[in-house]
């Protein structure tokens, strides 16, 4: 069975089973959109937002979703026990670490395709100014946030307190990522130019830290599912 | 890769301060079913989990033929099919779509033939588009052994394979574990069933606080577990 194969056929099945059941979809989405509206609520004031709140309120939302999403993703996995099943079969381990990588990076992005115009509406955020660069440093902060998630998850998987232990272990590895995701997001909607050359900065550093923590997780993949 | 044989050499597995397996030795080859059984929370799925990969010996060493399974790898896992007491299948996908899937996990040259060919095997054509969750537990165990053994296996591994099933599936059951051991696989089963498993096994071993003891598996197979037990 080759690498990419599996990580196909694995990728498929959770998706058909994500379409059946919409159980991570549908609660993340309301998670995320309750929580920008509850900020909106919050930090908006007479139509005026305070200053630079947007990136953060974004970032967070997209984080605890994010959360949602991963603790979720492998609850399905250890209620029959078929992590095991996948574990077992012959195939190489690395790439269900991918699979289940694609899939939550493939349903967060569903979810800021929902938060993204809502935040940039309720904030009179110009987040869309300069679309093809905010897409960018979404991307690379949810895949940065999905790399190390994906592989505490898997590992907690077995874990009685994994609901507690996922986001002690996670938020402090990520902070990096999240933090350069809400600088790079207020250098691209500082008033009355983007600063394209600080966005871009951090961009780069998100995309580091992404291969950084990929490859250390298809490093560790393996020895950590055996046993 | 294949093999004839699975060797357990003095296996030892602590969890914790707890030992579940206490220096088991124990060799089952090609064409021979062997029955193990026990008491509950007397190691025996921890054995299975061992044969399957899943978990490692704290203590000793598995072959199977002359390869560890670090040697066999993926190689090694095409050659092992495991029913577990949790059943390895998705509620949410169909009879059908579970025995594709897993068909074209293990490479089955035709997985569509071979998942047609296991939902006719477990009497499951007519659920064929079901979903699994609304499946009795018979249902579902008929379907998970044949999820188990999609990829013709030499090595079965099956744990309480009769749970939840009527006295049908029972024989049919029991009818596929003789042809896949006549056909030279290795079969290892753990039950509490022993009326149902003493006509097919070619040999018995009870597994009591983590040791193993050799035990007839003819002529009485519950008397001799009875006696095994008292012993121990």
């Amino acid at each position: 069975m080759s690498f990419l194969r599996t990580i196909l056929l694995v990728l498929r099945k959770d998706l058909v089973v994500e379409l059946r059941s919409g159980e991570i979809l549908y609660t993340t989405a309301f998670f995320a959109v309750s929580c920008v509206l509850v900020f909106a609520f919050g930090f908006v004031r007479e139509g005026r937002d305070l200053q630079d709140v947007a990136p953060g309120i974004l970032w967070i939302a997209i984080a605890f979703s994010g959360t949602l999403a991963l603790g979720r993703t492998f609850e399905r996995e250890r209620q029959s026990e078929t992590l095991r099943a996948l574990i077992v079969a012959p195939v190489d381990r690395p790439a269900l670490y991918l699979a289940k990588l694609i899939g939550v990076t493939t349903l967060m992005a569903a979810v800021e395709l929902l938060i993204v115009p809502l935040a940039a509406l309720l904030f009179d955020a110009p987040l869309f100014r300069h679309a093809l660069m905010t897409a960018a440093l979404l991307a690379a902060g949810t895949v940065g946030f999905s790399a190390v998630g994906t592989l505490f998850a898997a590992m907690l998987v077995r874990a009685r307190s994994r609901d507690v232990l996922l986001p002690i272990l996670l938020y402090p590895l990520t902070v990096p990522v999240i933090i350069a995701g809400v600088r790079g997001t207020a250098a691209l909607l500082q008033q009355p130019e983007p600063d394209l050359a600080i966005a871009r900065m951090w961009l780069s550093l998100m995309v580091s830290f992404d291969v950084v923590f990929i490859t250390l997780a298809l490093w560790t993949f393996e020895p950590l599912m055996t046993d | 890769m294949d093999f004839d044989t699975l060797t357990f050499t003095d296996v030892t597995r602590n969890f914790g301060r707890r030992r579940a397996l206490n220096r088991v030795s124990l060799t089952c080859r090609a064409g021979e079913l062997v029955a193990l059984i026990g008491p509950n929370g007397a190691g025996k799925s921890t054995l299975l989990a061992i044969a399957a990969t899943l978990l490692k010996p704290s203590a000793g060493r598995v072959l199977y033929g002359k390869h560890s399974a670090a040697d066999g790898g993926a190689a090694l896992r095409a050659r092992i099919g495991l029913l577990a007491h949790d059943l390895f299948i998705y509620p949410e996908l169909s009879a059908f779509e579970n025995l594709l899937f897993f068909a074209e996990l293990h490479g089955v040259a035709q997985p569509r033939r071979a998942a047609e060919d296991a939902l006719t095997r477990a009497n499951l054509a007519t659920r064929r588009d079901d979903p699994v969750a609304s499946f009795s537990r018979g249902m579902r165990q008929r379907l998970a052994i044949e999820r188990a053994v999609v990829h013709s296996p030499r090595l079965l591994l099956l744990d309480e394979p009769f749970t939840g099933l009527d006295d049908d599936a029972v024989r049919v059951t029991s009818e596929r574990l003789r042809s896949f051991r006549d056909q030279g696989a290795i079969l290892l089963v753990t039950t509490h069933d022993l009326e149902a498993i003493e006509p097919l096994a070619n040999r018995a071993v009870v597994l009591a606080s983590g040791r193993l003891t050799p035990i007839a598996a003819s002529g009485g197979l519950r008397e001799s577990y009875r006696r095994a037990m008292s012993a121990s």
